[in-house]
């Protein structure tokens, strides 16, 4: 699969393929664990011997059901999720147990958008001041800090009159580019995007998704890009990795990932979600009855052999 | 309502919601001092600090000195209120009280602020062993019997006013310590702080700019009535003859008009009046504050009763008049039919906020009809008014709606015919909803939830419902029906949860289910398999069904036919196949146009350039 990458577009895919992309994190062997619930109790493993990695400029899209890990991956990069073992490289420093200031100072390389714009931003604070507030830890003036707001809401598509605005008069949409906003100004080199369109309309979320990749295009920023929409990570990644049940069991190229999917919940995730066809929906629903026949029946002969 | 944020996102942004501007805390302010009982309850504290501030000035005489020459006089032009059993001046003494009581109070409240706040701030903040350790103290504090513990001190320290209240402020320091800190947990797991500590914020700066503002007004209200007991306690010491007899306060008097009340009840009066306006005007801030900081949408929905007790009388009789009346002829055949349908809100300012207008559809048995739009486009709203389960507020301002032959709601009618309804709704038409967990009662095994309302509404047994129920949940596909019973909501899965909603919905053999995006909240593999439960239960019972989805995945895979809303309008309707290969007005094309399947990985799916996109 040399097309992995596919047609990209901007400074990032110039070089060619996703080979030639200089490594911008590597989490190696990463393992998560919670504490249990009450005394002596066993701790709770959200992921197992995690191995992922993301080039420069590259997306890498993360899908899964719900507690499957996704989104813990996502806040252990961020250093919001307990790292148990294993490490997470980015720029060849290992960042898996940094401390606060090392973290104040990654802050500027490595940054968030949430998947609910409502509970994202603070309700109590302007716009403007949301988005100055990384500027401000990273020692940027006032008069700095609001040109950069300014520069952020045009980049986005927000009104400049947005500044001395809440939160609340804002549509779900429009949260979340404000959430983009924040995130990019710093300048950033990955930003962990968790389910960033799943709260969103149909319509609102295409046009969120073609800010992703605009943003991509324009500043060659590589994304963590975690979804349970298999259509939105294809649509959005060069290359996808499958998590199930806190370990990551597929990963590869997107379009190699979602064509021709090789472990069985590939397979399945892939069949489930319906497309707008009444007729081709009805066949990929006889496919996923076979699919799910046949997988019953090699599970039953697995059963047998143990 | 979040219709009227999310319907902004279609229109263009310089017209959003809000008007431009800075949008100030002072809304707070001006709302309290739109308050009476706010302006009252400032007006008297002003008063009162007025007049303490300025006791030297204002006050004839020195607080202790003593005309022994004109004891328990009536009020005259030198002593105002008169004077008292020494000869002192009433007024003078009040005056001086003020001060004394006030300030022994803000210390009070100062101390219980001072320890309570940090310390539920830390502990709320980070948990772990701080919160464990103050958790203790806090024990130990509140089970402390409070007065035993002042007198103590009393006889320890001599009557000092000043280390009584700092006293009472540690004694009472828990109550500000547990408000704060479960303020604070609240908050403390919201994704903007998760997204203020990946800026890098300091865990000072964040307490200071995200969580400290959380717990500002209730700490502010807390203290309104906490510097009240203080006034209270302060006094209460003082009349017991506890008090420090060389400084007037309000207590001190007190204590003085009651040894004389045979003789001159006044003394006890002005004491008592003081320390009630003042207590009466902190309780009354707090209030007022506490009405200040709700939304303002809650005022609307006080003044609403009003609006219903003269609006909702005749409208009931012309809607027991109609519901007699037949449906129009050549419609009976539809199972369900909704004609011309409007609902709208009442604002506050005597309007009618429309959300939905002029809808118009019908169902057939057999027959799966997808209603698709988005959010704010009042799919949920028809569906609910379908159910009758529109809130209180909302009215119908237009048009019908038929099951079976009958009006549900007449044409004319203000409200949904909730008598005739509620023997339709849970026997004949049922409803799937979209949050599974959220539906189910978590102090209820799932068992007991599918039998009583199958006894209520069939009239059969315990046994035979129990019976029945498990015969549905081996239906619905669950694998181990008795298990799924004998369990509570939360040990189950959120696709079971749903399967056992489904169950609930088909119990009671409806001819109609309206189902609310019932797999908008599950994963994608489970979604497949609610829809084929939902597809073959449709076909097995031949029942209608109205599904409202945003998916047009789901609407393929489902619906014969296919109505599209935006906005509360309905904008396109046909069989699924016209709509979805063939749409004719451009909002459909839009919606079907933002769907990611079959599209070339990576490209714009809207915009060339998104600047400029609402959304």
């Amino acid at each position: 699969m040399t097309a992995s990458a596919g047609p990209v577009s901007g400074s990032a895919a110039s070089g060619g393929g996703a080979q030639i992309r200089a490594e911008l994190l590597r989490v190696d062997n990463l393992v998560v664990e919670y504490p249990g619930k009450g005394f002596r109790a066993k701790p709770f493993r959200a992921l197992t011997a995690i191995n992922i990695s993301i080039g420069q400029g590259e997306t890498l899209g993360l899908v899964g059901e719900s507690g499957s890990g996704k989104t813990t991956l996502g806040r252990a990069v961020l250093g919001l999720a307990p790292v148990t073992g294993g490490k997470i490289i980015f720029e060849g420093n290992d960042i898996s147990r940094a401390s606060r200031k090392q973290r104040r100072v990654l802050s500027r390389d490595l940054q968030v958008v949430f998947q609910d714009p409502y509970t994202s931003l603070n309700p109590a604070l302007e716009i403007g001041d949301i988005l100055a507030e990384p500027l401000g830890v990273q020692g940027k003036s006032p008069a700095e800090a609001k040109k950069r707001v300014r520069e952020l809401l045009d980049q986005v598509g927000l009104p400049s009159d947005a500044i001395h605005r809440l939160p609340r008069e804002f549509s779900g949409g429009q949260r979340q580019r404000v959430a983009i906003a924040r995130a990019l100004a710093l300048s950033p080199k990955l930003i962990v995007c968790d389910e960033p369109v799943s709260a969103l309309d149909l319509s609102t979320q295409a046009r969120v998704l073609d800010l992703f990749l605009q943003i991509q295009k324009d500043t060659g920023v590589s994304y963590l890009f975690v979804s349970h929409d298999l259509d939105v990570v294809r649509h959005i990644s060069h290359r996808v990795a499958v998590m199930y049940q806190g370990e990551i069991v597929e990963q590869g190229p997107a379009d190699f990932v979602t064509s021709t999917p090789g472990h069985p919940y590939t397979q399945r995730l892939l069949l489930a979600s319906p497309v707008p066809d009444p007729d081709r929906q009805e066949k990929r629903r006889a496919d996923r009855h076979r699919l799910l026949e046949v997988q019953r029946m090699q599970n039953e002969q697995a059963g047998v052999l143990a | 309502m979040t219709e009227s944020v999310e319907t902004s996102a279609l229109t263009p942004l310089p017209g959003t919601a809000g008007q431009t501007g800075t949008v100030v805390r002072s809304h707070i302010l001006k709302r309290l001092f739109k308050n009476p009982l706010g302006i009252i309850a400032v007006g008297i504290l002003l008063t009162m600090s007025l007049l303490a501030v300025f006791a030297d000035v204002l006050a004839p005489f020195e607080e202790n000195f003593a005309n022994i020459s004109k004891t328990l006089a009536d009020p005259d032009g030198v002593n105002i209120l008169g004077t008292d059993s020494a000869g002192r001046d009433v007024w003078s003494r009040l005056l001086f009280g003020a001060r004394l009581t006030l300030l022994s109070a803000l210390l009070c409240a100062g101390v219980a602020i001072g320890i309570g706040l940090p310390a539920g701030l830390i502990a709320g903040y980070y948990a772990g062993k701080f919160e464990a350790m103050s958790n203790w103290v806090v024990s130990i504090l509140m089970s402390l019997p409070g007065l035993i513990v002042l007198l103590t001190i009393r006889a320890a320290f001599g009557p000092s006013v000043w280390i009584a209240m700092i006293a009472f402020g540690i004694l009472i320091s828990p109550s500000y310590f547990r408000l704060t800190r479960t303020t604070v947990q609240s908050v403390r797991n919201e994704l903007y702080v998760d997204a203020a500590r990946v800026s890098g914020l300091s865990d000072l700066s964040i307490i200071t700019r995200h969580i400290f503002s959380v717990v500002r007004a209730p700490i502010i209200i807390q203290t309104a009535a906490i510097a009240g007991v203080a006034i209270a306690i302060q006094s209460g010491l003082e009349f017991l003859g506890l008090g420090d007899p060389s400084k007037a306060s309000w207590g001190v008097m007190l204590s003085e008009g009651f040894k004389n009340v045979y003789l001159k009840p006044q003394l006890l009066f002005w004491p008592a009046f003081a320390m009630a306006l003042t207590i009466g005007g902190l309780v009354l801030l707090g209030n007022a504050i506490r009405d200040a900081l709700e939304d303002s949408e809650k005022i609307k929905h006080r003044k609403k009763p009003v609006v219903k007790g003269t609006t909702a009388a005749p409208a009931k009789t012309r809607a027991e008049r109609r519901s007699v009346a037949a449906v129009d002829v050549g419609t009976e055949h539809h199972l369900l039919k909704v004609t011309n349908l409007g609902v709208g809100y009442p604002q506050a300012d005597g309007s009618v906020k429309k959300v939905v207008d002029d809808v118009s559809f019908y169902v057939d048995r057999g027959e799966i009809l997808g209603i698709v739009g988005e959010s704010g486009s009042g799919k949920s709203q028809t569906a609910f008014s379908i159910l009758g389960l529109l809130p209180d507020n909302a009215r119908i301002v237009a048009g019908s709606i038929q099951f079976d032959g009958n009006y549900t709601v007449a044409p004319g009618d203000e409200r949904v015919n909730q008598g005739r309804l509620s023997k339709l709704r849970g026997k004949r038409i049922s409803y799937i909803p979209q949050e599974p967990m959220s539906n189910l009662d978590p102090a209820f095994t799932i068992g007991y939830q599918l039998v009583t309302p199958m006894v209520r509404v069939l009239g059969i047994s315990k046994a035979e419902a129990t019976k029945r129920a498990m015969k549905l949940l081996s239906d619905v596909g669950i694998v181990n029906p008795k298990r799924t019973f004998d369990a509570y909501p939360h040990e189950v899965s959120g696709g079971m949860a749903q399967r056992v909603l489904i169950a609930g919905a088909i119990s009671c053999e409806p001819d109609l289910v309206i189902a609310d995006e019932p797999t908008t909240a599950l994963d994608v593999t489970v979604q497949a398999d609610v829809l084929d439960l939902i597809r073959e239960l449709q076909i097995r019972l031949n029942i209608g069904v109205v599904l409202v989805t945003h998916n047009f995945g789901v609407v393929a895979d489902l619906c014969d036919r296919v109505v599209v809303m935006q906005n509360g309008r309905l904008i396109e309707e046909g069989p699924v196949r016209d709509i979805l290969r063939n749409p004719q007005e451009t909002y459909t094309q839009t919606l079907l146009g933002s769907m990611l399947e079959g599209k070339e990985p990576m490209t714009m799916l809207v915009s060339s350039s998104p600047k400029g996109a609402a959304s």
